[in-house]
């Protein structure tokens, strides 16, 4: 970078940082780029691969995971800036009530072709369902706009969606 | 992008002193700034977080207004109870507004300041010409594809339109942009396009809330969107109103977006539309001055009509004439 001028920000603005991240229950200290996305770190340095990078510019949702229990895309997030949140990814799922709920749901309905975009699929209609927003087919519809599906499996989706909240809804 | 650096600022002196050196940037909810960070649109030096600054992100009511933090986030602020009650079309256009992992991300001042989807903007590797990011270096729009480009307020320098669907509504509702230095008019926020500036503020400058004042209009105000998917896409029209009819005859304030290069008070409109009771033939004469000043390509040519038949069904819905 270049100069700073002020000793504060000369002592604070750092290229390189020493993270101390939280994902899926474990804590994991790395040395990453300022620059880097929590996508790329969780991909690149702590080799968890079922979030995937499709546009990388927060346009499709195949990166969505969750932070705090909120979904968000890890695309554009930065690694540092999840430093004090617990990050859950598709691969935490399986440990999740109603995550592993939909997991069933999109294996029972077949809700994907592909399956490049259903970890962020299931990981958007986890929250989605959490959120109380999957209340018709209209409403899932509307609350999982920012995940695309390029097969087009979107009627299985919804089916999934559905199906899982039902299950949640009885519980 | 570019090897930058990153400083989480734990007070508002420290982020301001970071914020003073050329090249650095804020960074709140990054919904925009990793975007265009990652495009090449934007070239920072230093990204000084802060999201974590304490006591910026409330929603609160205080002498019959209404405040919103700029770190309140976008999905929070829409299913706030008093913004639903006080300024509905707030939440309104919140909820129209990108998708549901964007809306937990974004700020509401993040979102204000959100930069336009000019593809000649974000394309910096394919598009030297960009009055935006390189203040004279020309429009690579002029001539190009342009059905997502402004009728109002376009100039030769620049003609993107501004994207945001809330500060469409704040426009509406006479908002105040407070920062840590002053309080301006939201209307009053944003530079001329292609002047080489994005906003009237100073680099080291930072919005800690916005204003509306909780009267009549705020709580009969809405929210109409066009666009061409019904779901995670920008306006093509849209038309925020607040209608207050309580006084002698009604007082309808008019903004729109989609179609404009900042967000866009009708004052034309709504001047026919305080010259008498608001019959179907007013709101007709008056949504005719709507694209007066339009300037269109045959891209978005298209959009003259629309914003015409847009604010037309805005004005029979909020008046419950259709």
């Amino acid at each position: 970078m270049r100069s700073a001028d002020t000793p504060f920000v000369r002592s604070a603005a750092r290229t390189d940082l020493d993270l101390h991240l939280r994902v899926n229950g474990r804590s994991h200290r790395i040395r990453a780029e300022a620059r880097e996305t929590l996508l790329d770190v969780l991909r690149e340095r702590l080799g968890l691969f079922g979030t995937k990078k499709g546009c990388d510019h927060g346009q499709c949702g195949a990166c969505t995971v969750l932070v705090d229990g909120r979904r968000v895309l890890s695309c554009l997030t930065l690694a540092a800036q999840a430093e004090h949140g617990a990050v859950t990814t598709v691969e935490g799922m399986v440990e999740h009530p109603v995550g592993r709920l939909v997991q069933a749901a999109f294996v029972a309905e077949d809700g994907l072709q592909c399956g490049y975009c259903t970890p962020g699929q299931i990981v958007s209609a986890t929250a989605c369902i959490l959120e109380g927003a999957a209340t018709s087919d209209e409403a899932i519809r509307e609350a999982m706009s920012g995940n695309l599906c390029r097969c087009g499996a979107y009627p299985n989706i919804v089916a999934a969606v559905r199906s899982a909240a039902a299950v949640v809804e009885r519980r | 992008m570019n090897r930058l650096a990153y400083l989480r600022a734990s007070s508002l002196e420290e982020a301001k002193q970071a914020l003073a050196l050329p090249g650095s940037i804020a960074l709140a909810g990054g919904t925009t700034v990793v975007d265009l960070a990652k495009l090449g649109a934007m070239k920072p030096d230093l990204l000084v977080d802060i999201g974590g600054l304490a006591g910026l992100d409330a929603v609160r009511v205080d002498a019959g207004r209404l405040h919103i933090g700029a770190l309140a986030r976008m999905a929070d602020v829409s299913r706030n109870a008093d913004v639903l009650r006080l300024a509905p079309a707030i939440a309104e256009s919140i909820e129209r507004a990108a998708s549901g992992q964007i809306r937990n991300m974004a700020t509401i001042g993040g979102n204000i300041l959100q930069r336009t989807r000019c593809a000649y903007f974000r394309d910096a590797s394919t598009y030297a010409a960009c009055n935006r990011r390189t203040p004279g270096s020309g429009c690579a729009a002029i001539g190009g594809v342009t059905p997502n480009h402004a009728i109002l307020g376009a100039t030769d320098a620049c003609m993107a339109t501004y994207p945001g669907d809330l500060a469409i509504v704040l426009a509406a509702l006479d908002a105040t942009v407070h920062t840590d230095m002053r309080d301006v008019a939201l209307v009053d926020l944003f530079a001329e396009a292609g002047s080489g500036r994005e906003t009237v503020l100073a680099d080291d400058e930072i919005i800690t809330a916005v204003s509306v004042a909780a009267d009549a209009g705020a709580a009969r105000s809405s929210y109409l969107k066009l666009r061409d998917r019904q779901s995670y896409e920008f306006a093509a029209v849209s038309v925020a109103l607040a209608v207050d009819l309580t006084g002698n005859g009604p007082q309808i304030r008019v903004a729109v977006g989609g179609v404009a290069t900042k967000p866009w008070r009708l004052p034309s409109v709504e001047a026919v539309l305080r010259a008498g009771p608001p019959t179907r033939a007013r709101i007709a004469e008056a949504a005719a001055t709507a694209a007066g000043d339009a300037r269109s390509t045959p891209d978005n040519h298209f959009k003259i009509r629309l914003l015409t038949r847009t604010l037309e069904r805005a004005l029979l819905t909020a008046l419950d004439l259709s």
